[in-house]
């Protein structure tokens, strides 16, 4: 058994497909006396190209599923903003404290609060993301099962609401820098290729982990354990500089490694490490299409079993 | 009329039985399998071979801007073939060819986010039913007024009544304007009044041209509206056709007693995380079901649930039905109740029904507003005639009940007061 979805039927004819201008004609074809294709509800056992047509036309459907989300989070404006902010902002402050008492920290001279916000801004996005669209399914159940849309919108919208929370601890980070006066360079152009690393790597393990959520529950329990290992084991708080120097490629596999030192790299200026984005890049893309095809091959028995 | 809808041999699988039917947990997968690696894998082919066939073979047409009710008892697969019509969950064989957009109103409020304005949420609510942003905009105004709550529109919904969510929430369903719609059993819940502008509203979408797939149990509400229906039972097509001949034949035969029912396991038994139904049954003063209740049988509806909300405020509705139309509706104190496993019985006295086909539904309200569940026609019950000694009529009795009421007999000549003192008559049969 495959997956299933609704094509739209392309056997029909072209001159089906008329449209507004051929209304008044008498219609030909297959579609009768209807001006649309007929939309074709059977089992399938191919992936169903992505339901990209499908995903384009529910687009304004995402929209409206990032907007509540956004909407219901800074309902009241000054909380919503100051509880997304207040997350990386003390973190970085406790781990100010933590580092200043056990020894430096290698930053290149970035001074260690910005340092650490830089990363820790990044990681909370990517735990946030993760964690929110592996519960989207799960959480959203009473909309799976009582209307159709193309279910990838959930993590879609998901994430996407999230990358606002982004450009929120965004501004704070402008704000350090100018505080720090850090001199900007030509490295900031390349500062959305992080961004969108992260983004869609969020997107491939989220997807992955919603799909694995409808049919255990527990996986929610023990994702905070993992995100808080694989913590630790990124460059978060501290930076490549501090992994001893032949440790640093087998070190770099981690594809938090090139997004957060490449982030770094482009808000203060210091050299790219090329290799350990590619991987990062690498690791994106694999994660994604597995996602997305862990999601699609789950979601036909979505609304059956969630 | 050419065909709008076309299915064909659509049938659908479950798997069903399994002891974690709303998925299980990693943890035990994993400690089953570690536990009795042999056992873990025979429940899971044990799970595998637990089949249900929701829906077997399934075909027919519906033409433009027909109205076609789909009836059937519970479980007979009406829910399912509308869900695969909206394309929330796939067939298992078979297909469905349709042109033009599906509206699928399989509850009204759907997506409602408490935290929102009811402006908001005719945004939200609109688009997930389907409807463009532009089609919202353009029939804001209609919606509001057609909910009568234009004062509280910038309110979160949260702090709405029920009948105000209610309201909005079946005036943007009742906006949406696709070609096709399909509705299941909305019209459950809600007063009298919200039933009739619903019905009303139903009734105005067939002036439009528009294709309308109906689930009801309300049989008065199929004959008014549809012009064909389909009895679906067990995932098959019993029959289908001109109204009046299925629904007749549907409550003749369609509707076998059922005395009792039992869900066992709270989680594959009907309700929400609010109640749970565990039982419903017909009692007789004398047990052994086989028994047939009499016109002159005195019975009780027994009713037992889990309620999750201890202390909450609770109290049960029955309505009786026959023929699809209400006979009447009897609901028990308004109290708060504890939690756990409750019960709830009903006493019907003797002399009162007719003989006829009954069904009863159950409904669990909240603080006297809020309908928590509602189970149509959770039992069906037949009361038999009893012999009428001395009496050379056999004919039915007219009427959907038979109430045995006190007669006096006077010469007027005597005189008499206008107002008779009577004691009810003991039973004669
Ligand atoms: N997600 C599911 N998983 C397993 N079995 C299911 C699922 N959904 C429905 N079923 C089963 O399929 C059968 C048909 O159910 P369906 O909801 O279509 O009945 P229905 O005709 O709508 O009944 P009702 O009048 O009570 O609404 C039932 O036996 C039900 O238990
Ligand atoms: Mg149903």
């Amino acid at each position: 058994m495959g997956t299933s979805t609704a094509n739209h039927d392309t056997t029909a004819p072209a001159g089906a497909r008329g449209g507004g201008l051929l209304r008044k004609s008498p219609p030909t074809g297959a579609s009768g006396p209807f001006k649309d294709p007929p939309v074709v509800i059977e089992p399938t056992t191919f992936w169903s190209a992505l339901e990209l047509r499908e995903m384009w036309l529910h687009r304004e459907l995402l929209y409206f599923l990032v907007w509540r989300d956004v909407k219901v989070r800074y309902r009241q404006a000054l909380f919503g903003i100051t509880w997304v902010v207040l997350q990386p902002l003390t973190m970085a402050l406790v781990f100010t404290f933590v580092f200043a008492r056990i020894g430096r920290i290698p930053t290149n001279d970035v001074p260690y609060p910005l340092f650490a916000y830089a990363g820790l801004m990044l990681w909370t996005f990517f735990a946030g993301a993760i964690a929110t669209t592996g519960n989207s399914l799960v959480g959203n159940a009473h909309l799976v099962t009582k209307v159709y849309f193309p279910r990838l919108l959930l993590p879609v919208a998901t994430v996407a609401a999230r990358l606002i929370d982004l450009g929120v601890v965004l501004v704070i980070l402008v704000g350090l820098m100018l505080y720090y006066r850090v001199g900007l360079t030509a490295h900031l152009l390349a500062a959305p290729i992080p961004i969108l690393l992260i983004t869609f790597l969020a997107l491939g393990v989220g997807l992955w982990m919603s799909a694995v959520n409808v049919k255990y529950r527990d996986i929610g329990i023990a994702i905070p354990l993992l995100m808080q290992l694989w913590m630790f084991a990124s460059p978060v708080v501290y930076g490549l500089g501090s992994v001893p120097k032949g440790l640093q490629r087998a070190f770099s596999l981690n594809p938090m490694v090139g997004i957060i030192e490449g982030f770094r790299a482009s808000l203060f200026g210091t050299d790219f490490d090329w290799p350990s984005m590619l991987i990062s890049a690498g690791f994106t893309v694999l994660l994604l299409i597995y996602g997305t095809y862990a999601f699609q091959r789950r979601q036909r028995t979505f609304a059956d079993i969630i | 009329m050419p065909s709008i809808i076309t299915v064909e041999r659509l049938s659908k699988l479950y798997h069903i039985g399994a002891s974690n039917p709303h998925g299980g947990t990693l943890r035990e997968s994993v400690r089953d399998f570690a536990r009795n690696p042999l056992a873990s894998l025979m429940k899971m082919a044990e799970r595998g071979r637990e089949e249900l066939w929701s829906l077997k073979d399934v075909s027919f047409e519906v033409g433009q801007g027909e109205i076609v009710g789909l009836i059937g008892s519970n479980g007979a697969g009406k829910s399912t073939l509308l869900k695969i019509l909206s394309r929330i969950t796939e067939p298992t064989t078979g297909r469905v060819r349709l042109y033009g957009r599906v509206g699928s109103l399989l509850e009204v409020g759907t997506g409602f986010h408490p935290e929102l304005t009811g402006r908001e949420n005719i945004f939200l609510n609109g688009a997930i039913l389907g409807m463009r942003r532009q089609e919202i905009e353009r029939k804001f105004d209609e919606i509001i007024a057609f909910s009568e709550i234009e004062r509280f529109i910038d309110t979160a919904v949260k702090y709405y009544s029920s009948g105000m969510y209610m309201r909005l929430a079946f005036a943007i369903a009742a906006h949406l304007e696709t070609e096709i719609l399909i509705v299941d059993e909305v019209l459950a819940v809600g007063d009298a009044d919200f039933q009739k502008k619903c019905l009303g509203k139903m009734g105005e979408v067939t002036n439009e041209g528009r294709t309308v797939l109906f689930v009801s149990h309300n049989m008065n509400a199929v004959r008014a509206l549809c012009g064909r229906v389909i009895w679906l039972d067990k995932g098959e097509i019993v029959k289908a056709g001109e109204t009046e001949q299925v629904v007749l034949n549907y409550l003749q035969k369609g509707a076998a007693p059922t005395l009792e029912h039992v869900w066992d396991d709270p989680m594959t038994a009907p309700g929400n995380e609010k109640v749970r139904l565990r039982s419903a049954r017909v009692r007789l003063p004398e047990q052994g079901r086989s028994q047939p209740i009499f016109v002159n049988t005195p019975f009780q509806i027994e009713f037992e649930f889990w309620n999750y909300l201890p202390g909450a405020v609770l109290n049960f509705t029955m309505h009786l039905y026959t023929q699809g139309a209400p006979v009447f509706s009897t609901a028990s104190e308004v109290k708060p109740r504890p939690g756990g496993l409750l019960r709830e019985v009903v006493s019907v006295p003797a002399n009162f029904l007719n003989d006829e086909l009954y069904s009863v539904t159950i409904q669990v309200v909240q603080d006297t507003t809020e309908t928590l569940y509602l189970h149509p026609e959770v039992l069906t019950f037949e009361v038999q005639d009893v012999a009428r000694p001395g009496d050379n009529w056999f004919g039915k009795w007219p009427g959907v009940i038979r109430p045995n009421l006190a007669w006096v007999s006077q010469d007027v000549a005597k005189g008499g007061a206008a107002w008779v003192q009577m004691i009810r008559p003991s039973q004669s049969s």
